[in-house]
């Protein structure tokens, strides 16, 4: 399934525009909301490149959860931590900012000098494109089956570490004191109740409230 | 199409990352750019497993498992991110000094 090489380019090209854009979007935006849901754009046009490199397993798994975990989670977290506040300037800010430009285009022009002048062996072995699925589910339990399931212990160990560390402490003594405290909170009321409630007949608020107050 | 595109396009994407690594303040941001790195790095595997070893994929293997541990990463960061405002009713990075001398 290979599809025509015009395509393939104008195809690239399209991805490469929007992953690129929503990437510096990501980035520099100043409304972090905005940076979360342009991440999404970014996994999705990763994923769109995935495709072009006869990937479409890894393409539905990268939606699957990129997509649709990763950048949720994202979004959640935003919404639990949403403090409007302006962050304090710092002084002299600017000079990081352009250091960590210039290295970071450096970093670029390194790594492009590298990826242009580095002979690479192109194989011509037949792609695998829709048997990619088969493939790689025979490397998941025969050479990778140790990796497999240390990852799976992770993910099991990474649940309950997000959970034991986003957990509210406090919860237990809130519950304690809400239970030592409560006839003590809410025994003085009722008479103050029962006599709003009846102000004209006086005995038989003085009448019931003792009894309740035993109880 | 060739090898290098795919090549270049990841570099520009790791490098965007890191400068927002870098950079930003908002905590949240950061797991933002950790996330861009580790595709930039999946799409140099993906790249890699298409057109150096078409035919026994075993960089989208290693795409899958990298997918994997990145989406731990988020679940463990952000609930580091969520405890540490809990603490310091901040997320602002310059303000995170518990560790500094």
């Amino acid at each position: 399934m290979n599809l025509a090489d015009g395509v393939q380019i104008v195809s690239f090209g399209v991805l490469a525009l929007m992953m690129l854009g929503a990437a510096l979007g990501v980035v520099l935006l100043e409304n972090i909301v905005y940076s979360a849901f342009l991440l999404g754009g970014v996994f999705i046009s990763i994923a769109g490149l995935y495709i072009l490199l006869n990937a479409g397993f890894v393409a539905a798994a990268q939606v699957l959860i990129y997509v649709g975990a990763v950048n949720v989670l994202i979004l959640f977290g935003i919404m639990l931590v949403n403090k409007r506040q302006n962050f304090v300037p710092l002084r002299n800010a600017w000079v990081g900012k352009a250091t960590t430009a210039v290295v970071c285009l450096g970093l670029f022009a390194l790594l492009g000098a590298m990826v242009l002048s580095t002979p690479w062996a192109i194989s011509a072995a037949p792609v695998a494109g829709d048997t990619s699925t088969v493939v790689i589910g025979l490397h998941f339990f025969s050479d990778f089956l140790l990796p497999f399931e240390l990852a799976s212990v992770l993910l099991l160990m990474a649940l309950i570490g997000a959970i034991v560390l986003a957990r509210r402490e406090f919860l237990p003594d809130a519950l304690e004191r809400e239970q030592t405290q409560q006839p003590v909170l809410t025994l003085p009321e009722r008479p103050r109740e029962l006599a709003s409630v009846a102000p004209g007949s006086p005995d038989r608020t003085l009448g019931t409230s003792p009894t309740k107050r035993n109880v | 199409m060739t090898l290098q595109y795919f090549l270049i396009l990841a570099a520009a994407l790791f490098c965007i990352g890191i400068y927002g690594l870098v950079t930003s303040r908002n905590a949240i941001r950061v797991l933002m750019s950790i996330e861009l790195l580790l595709n930039a790095v999946n799409i140099n595997l993906m790249a890699f497993s298409n057109y150096l070893d078409p035919s026994g994929i075993k960089g989208q293997v290693f795409t899958v498992f990298v997918i994997t541990i990145a989406a731990a990463e988020a679940a463990v960061g952000l609930a580091i991110v969520l405890s540490i405002y809990r603490n310091r009713d901040t997320v602002d990075m310059e303000q995170f000094n518990l560790l500094k001398w």
